[in-house]
């Protein structure tokens, strides 16, 4: 006989502000509110990732006592206030001790307009600093992505927490105690000079502007305005998922054909998209799994679209290097070809082309600094900027972004297919490797190419599929650090067998890269930022663009035809391969 | 990796079974029996790797407790009480013997290695303040003429 166990949920009432309440037990006291339609203010709390209690901005009473309410469980029959004229009090003097520790140089602040800080000192109507102010001035602008300034730090752990558990990075830590305690990379070194993946999940999680990405824009206007250079542009697929957002649109919007119209604007000659070789890629890295299939490994074959992961891997799991791919990333595979071929085309030198690349990434600017990327001594991409850097330089030049009607990219490097563009979602690569793949092995045009499986933003997820009645493909999807290394260890201790693995370090991949729009941790309560985004290029995929497989693009087709010959060809292997560098 | 390192790291991490609760007890057991008394950058990253914890967990631990060092110091740890009741009962003279003494400042390291001069938080010798505590003993009610004899009986102590 079978006992069945049934757990009831145990519930709690509560009042608060006169509200009654009932959630169930373990709840925090603010998620309670929440859910009363009452926002109890917040600083250091992030949703799933730091829950401190540490600001003590989110005081309440609770039974007539001062307690932060992100750590406080409900209890039956509690009596919550969260504004009384004590309460208002304590937040303003909570939030003037704060200010006392930080640089308000608000209006040349990047984070102007979107700070957590600047925000609740409005919200609060805290009316002057009235503590005498001491900080560090110290800055740390060696890392090629990642700036840090220690006079905006107010020690709020977020990134902290992210570095350590999300990511599994761990360089930023907490250091030193009580009045001296402070947020500070390992050893007190420069993050130039350590583990650091440049992946940029501590700045797109920062509430203020102590952490931002080292700024690119003035060498681009630099390009620009030099009329004897030929100055093209790229953009990786996420970027239109975002982009919008700087401009007040919804988050998810699909803004291509305005940021297409916005470059032109800008004054770029060509304006091309990373897509173009997103679908190169599939080629490249597609014909590297048939190879390794055939000619029996290394497998797992392990994608290396995403730079903040390959430099996890070379500190992290040197021993994992044969198993990636030596395909260059999208942005490099663009810039080598842009240099190359795309420079015997027009009858340009390639040392008068500029390849500038928007990513949604902080990692890309490191990437491009890599010596082995570079053909000749001649680097694929000269300048990568970031979603925000973007926008920024949109701003700059006054133009109104909204207003603007859409443009298509220009031909050939502009045209992708739907498996380019789904790169920039978690699963995307898999999937476009899997259409490509099963067409060459099957000899068919397979008409199925949804694949759900590895759709989502659960963290590892496997599929099996039969492609052949010989060959069931066994893959794996994985994105953020702790995921990784999660996963890893299972394909390092033999637990675990796959074919294929795709990887991100960003946690839902490339739409919530590091260089993304910042989004305030009020909006992340309510919205899944990973998943919205993702949903404009599925979109795209399934039903803007004419063709959905990379091998179906007519522009990828002639690129091989007339210039690369076979995919994985001897030039192929110039100008779209890579090694790395084991950096334990 | 310095082999050796390694080696001193494993001895030490075994013994605790590679459990990071014990972070503390092996980062102690770790620096005393390391060169300069310290916590290294590179034992740091090693024992990380040992304990399957980040860098900044093990750096965090290091800098947080005054008896832990992340940086080279002398083979004696001379530690001055600077906390509330040691201030009220007037520990200048004693840091100032100290410094006399032994010819450096609180945070410094005499140039033979011998000895490193530092404040720490309150270890409970509040009865005998102003208080010091060399090594792993405590000594309070201290004259300028006792701090003489200390220093000169730990100089001796080694020779």
């Amino acid at each position: 006989m079978q006992t069945v166990l049934l757990t009831i949920e145990k519930k709690v009432s509560l009042t608060i502000d006169n509200k009654k309440v009932r959630v169930p037990e373990g709840t925090t006291v603010l998620e309670a509110a929440k859910k009363a339609g009452i926002h109890i203010p917040t600083l250091c709390y992030l949703k799933d990732i730091n829950k401190a209690g540490a600001c003590r901005i989110c005081l309440v009473e609770a039974n007539g006592s001062l307690q932060a309410s992100c750590v406080l469980p409900v209890s039956e029959g509690m009596v919550v206030k969260t504004n009384t004229p004590r309460i208002r009090q304590m937040r303003k003097n909570i939030l003037a001790l704060i200010l006392a520790n930080h640089n308000s140089s608000c209006p040349t602040c990047v984070r102007n307009n979107n700070c957590e800080l600047q925000t609740l000192a409005k919200e609060l109507n805290l009316r002057e600093e009235i503590f005498e102010k001491e900080y560090s001035h110290h800055i740390d602008d060696f890392s090629p992505s990642v700036v840090r300034d220690d006079s905006k730090c107010i020690n709020c752990g977020r990134c902290v927490n992210v570095c350590n558990d999300v990511q599994t990075v761990g360089v930023l830590g907490f250091v030193h105690r009580s009045d001296r305690t402070k947020v500070a990379p390992v050893y007190d070194k420069s993050l130039a000079e350590l583990s650091c993946i440049n992946c940029g999940q501590c700045i797109v999680n920062c509430p203020v502007g102590a952490l931002r990405e080292k700024d690119n824009t003035d060498l681009v206007w630099e390009a620009l305005a030099d009329e004897t250079k030929h100055v093209v542009v790229q953009t990786a697929p996420a970027v239109r998922a975002a982009l919008g957002e700087e401009f007040g649109l919804p988050m998810g919007t699909s803004v291509t054909g305005k940021m297409v119209a916005a470059l032109r604007r800008l004054g770029f000659d060509k304006v091309f998209d990373t897509d173009f070789a997103a679908d190169v890629t599939i080629m490249e890295e597609g014909t590297e799994l048939l190879n390794r299939l055939k000619n029996g490994g290394p497998l797992p074959l392990i994608t290396s679209c995403s730079p903040g992961w390959i430099k996890f891997c070379e500190h992290k799991y040197p021993e994992l290097i044969p198993h990636l791919s030596t395909c260059k990333s999208p942005q490099n595979m663009m810039g080598a070809l842009l240099k190359s071929h795309y420079a015997k085309m027009n009858g340009l030198d390639p040392k008068d082309i500029v390849v500038v690349s928007v990513m949604p990434c902080t990692a890309k600017k490191f990437e491009v600094q890599r010596e082995e990327l570079a053909v000749d001594g001649i680097r694929d991409v000269d300048i990568s900027i970031t979603t925000r850097e973007l926008a920024r330089m949109i701003k700059e030049a006054r133009i109104e972004f909204n207003e603007l009607a859409d443009e298509p990219f220009d031909e050939f490097y502009g045209d992708s297919s739907g498996a380019g563009v789904i790169f920039g979602a978690t699963g995307g690569v898999m999937e476009a490797a899997i259409r490509t793949v099963a067409d060459i092995l099957t000899g068919q045009d397979i008409d199925e190419v949804n694949y759900e499986a590895v759709r989502g933003v659960e963290g590892i997820k496997e599929a099996e599929i039969q492609i052949t009645p010989d060959l069931k493909l066994k893959v794996a999807v994985v994105h953020g650090g702790a995921n990784i290394k999660t996963l890893m260890e299972k394909v390092l201790s033999g637990e675990t067998q796959y074919h294929f693995i795709e990887v991100m370090a960003c946690p839902g991949g490339c739409v919530n890269g590091g260089g993304q729009p910042i989004v305030p941790d009020k909006v992340k309560m309510e919205k899944d930022v990973r998943a919205e985004r993702a949903k404009a290029l599925y979109y795209e995929d399934s039903a803007v663009l004419p063709w959905r497989k990379s091998h179906k693009n007519p522009s990828v087709q002639r690129l091989y035809k007339e210039f690369l010959g076979e995919p994985n060809s001897h030039l192929a292997h110039e100008l779209l391969h890579t090694h790395y560098v084991n950096r334990q | 990796m310095k082999p050796e390192l390694e080696q001193l790291a494993d001895s030490v991490c075994a013994k605790y079974d590679y459990d990071a609760v014990n972070l503390l007890p092996i980062l102690q057991e770790i620096q005393r029996l390391s060169v300069h008394n310290y916590i290294s950058e590179e034992m740091a990253r090693i024992i990380a790797k040992k304990l399957d914890i980040t860098e900044s967990r093990v750096y965090d631990v290091v800098t947080y407790f005054s008896a832990l060092s992340s940086e080279p110091r002398g083979e004696v740890i001379i530690q001055i009480c600077n906390s509330t009741t040691c201030n009220v009962n007037n520990n200048r003279d004693l840091i100032r013997w100290f410094e006399e003494e032994l010819g450096i400042k609180v945070g410094e390291t005499t140039p033979d290695n011998k000895f490193t001069l530092i404040f720490t938080h309150c270890f409970g010798a509040c009865d005998v303040s102003p208080a010091v505590r060399i090594d792993d003993d405590v000594y309070g009610m201290l004259t300028r003429e006792k701090v003489k004899e200390l220093i000169a009986a730990k100089r001796g102590a080694g020779e």
